[in-house]
């Protein structure tokens, strides 16, 4: 049977991708970011999942405003990095697990949250950068990812609530698959950031500490709260966060933190980085 | 749902793309949205106002475009992550186009988050007395 035996989230920022593949990361800018990633480097490749579940968002690269999900599972064999702009990042396709993402579609769906199912989806820098992250710059990435893609950027984008439950019915859903697999979920996005109008460049240190204390201890005061305080005490696009519920929803409540990051800033964005185990 | 638009209104210099803002903003971000290829990248650069005449936007969204004018375009109904793509045309990152948007040179705004970004205090509400 399937299981899912850890979590992580991470922000998911653009020009950390580009400090990658630009050779940058040993610049004193950019130095500290990825130190604080030297430790998931290395529990990833001790604990290397089969699959890993990926919670992003699409930032305008696969979905307009022609097509908006909400809730977006990518059933493909593989996925393409998207041009948003630069051409597409120098990183490997992404390798799919069609057989377990029409599972959890399935599981999903009966399990009363509808969900969209994606065979054709360019994914961009919300899903390879944390990839790079914990992988670096292989030939291939090693393993193999089913992209969820969570709406927000259109409001109302799904309520926290919406967003726990549904890692709960994603582990309901993986632990009744019949495979031996080790599966991972990721959320990804946050911390605090504002990319847009006069309050871009917002940060809340406060706030982003009071979140992380929260994903490992008390995450069901986490999932009550309401989009405006998201917006106004994170930043417009510190919405990004709700994602990381999912990955908490699908986590056991008891799930020990093993490890944490945070830095401020990488370009417009407070970076943050967790790691929780299953018991 | 009144409540809930409502409620974002005392954001300040903050604009929650909900239903009006995406239903004015359409052809704007559609415009955006073409930017994603290679081909349609170099005819907007070759020539912007005839490029911008093949969609059905308004003048003053199609002023907003030429002046770059970030702020504007999202009054008009243009989204970041859509207008972001005419930066990346321009060859510009995210943290210029942050700056032509809080109106400071691009050196200010970078040493503003090395220095821990725009502090909460005096920006979480219109009524804010820091402010």
């Amino acid at each position: 049977m399937a299981r899912i035996t850890a979590g992580l989230t991470t922000s998911h920022i653009p020009a950390v991708g580009a400090a990658i593949d630009l050779g940058k990361t040993q610049e004193p800018y950019w130095k500290p970011v990825f130190a604080g990633y030297e430790f998931g480097r290395r529990w990833i490749a001790e604990h290397r999942p089969d699959v890993v579940i990926l919670v992003y968002n699409d930032h305008a690269s696969a979905f307009s405003l022609e097509l908006i999900p909400t809730f977006a599972i990518g059933c493909a064999e593989s996925f393409q990095p998207a041009d948003e702009g630069w051409g597409p990042r120098p990183v490997p396709v992404v390798q799919g697990h069609p057989e377990l993402a029409w599972h959890i579609a399935q599981s999903a769906i009966l399990d009363e949250f509808d969900m969209t199912i994606v065979n054709r989806m360019d994914v961009d820098h919300g899903l390879t950068v944390p990839l790079s992250l914990l992988f670096g710059q292989p030939q291939a990435w090693p393993v193999k990812v089913i992209p969820l893609a969570v709406n927000v950027v259109q409001y109302p984008p799904p309520t926290g609530n919406r967003c726990w439950n549904l890692g709960r019915a994603i582990r309901k859903a993986v632990e009744s698959f019949d495979d031996n697999l080790k599966v991972m979920v990721w959320g990804t996005g946050g911390m605090s950031h504002q990319l847009q109008g006069p309050r871009a460049g917002f940060i809340n240190k406060e706030f982003d500490a009071r979140f992380l204390d929260g994903l490992t201890k008390d995450p069901q005061a986490l999932v009550k709260i309401p989009h405006v305080d998201y917006v106004r005490e994170a930043g417009s696009e510190g919405i990004e966060l709700v994602m990381w519920l999912v990955m908490r929803g699908a986590l056991d409540e008891r799930a020990r933190e093993v490890h944490r990051f945070y830095h401020v800033p990488a370009s417009n964005t407070a970076v943050g980085h967790i790691i929780l185990e299953n018991p | 749902m009144n409540t809930y638009n409502e409620a974002f209104r005392d954001i300040p210099g903050t604009t929650v793309f909900d239903a009006t803002q995406s239903r004015l903003g359409y052809h704007l971000n559609m415009f955006c949205m073409s930017l994603m290829k290679d081909e349609n990248r170099k005819a907007f650069r070759a020539d912007e106002s005839g490029y911008l005449r093949h969609f059905p936007m308004t003048d003053a969204q199609r002023q907003a475009v030429i002046d770059r004018d970030y702020n504007r375009m999202i009054s008009l109904g243009g989204n970041i992550y859509f207008l972001a793509k005419i930066g990346a045309t321009d060859g510009f990152s995210f943290q210029n186009l942050a700056s032509k948007m809080t109106g400071v040179p691009e050196e200010d705004y970078r040493a503003m988050m090395i220095a821990g970004g725009r502090p909460p205090k005096g920006n979480r509400s219109k009524t804010d007395p820091a402010r």
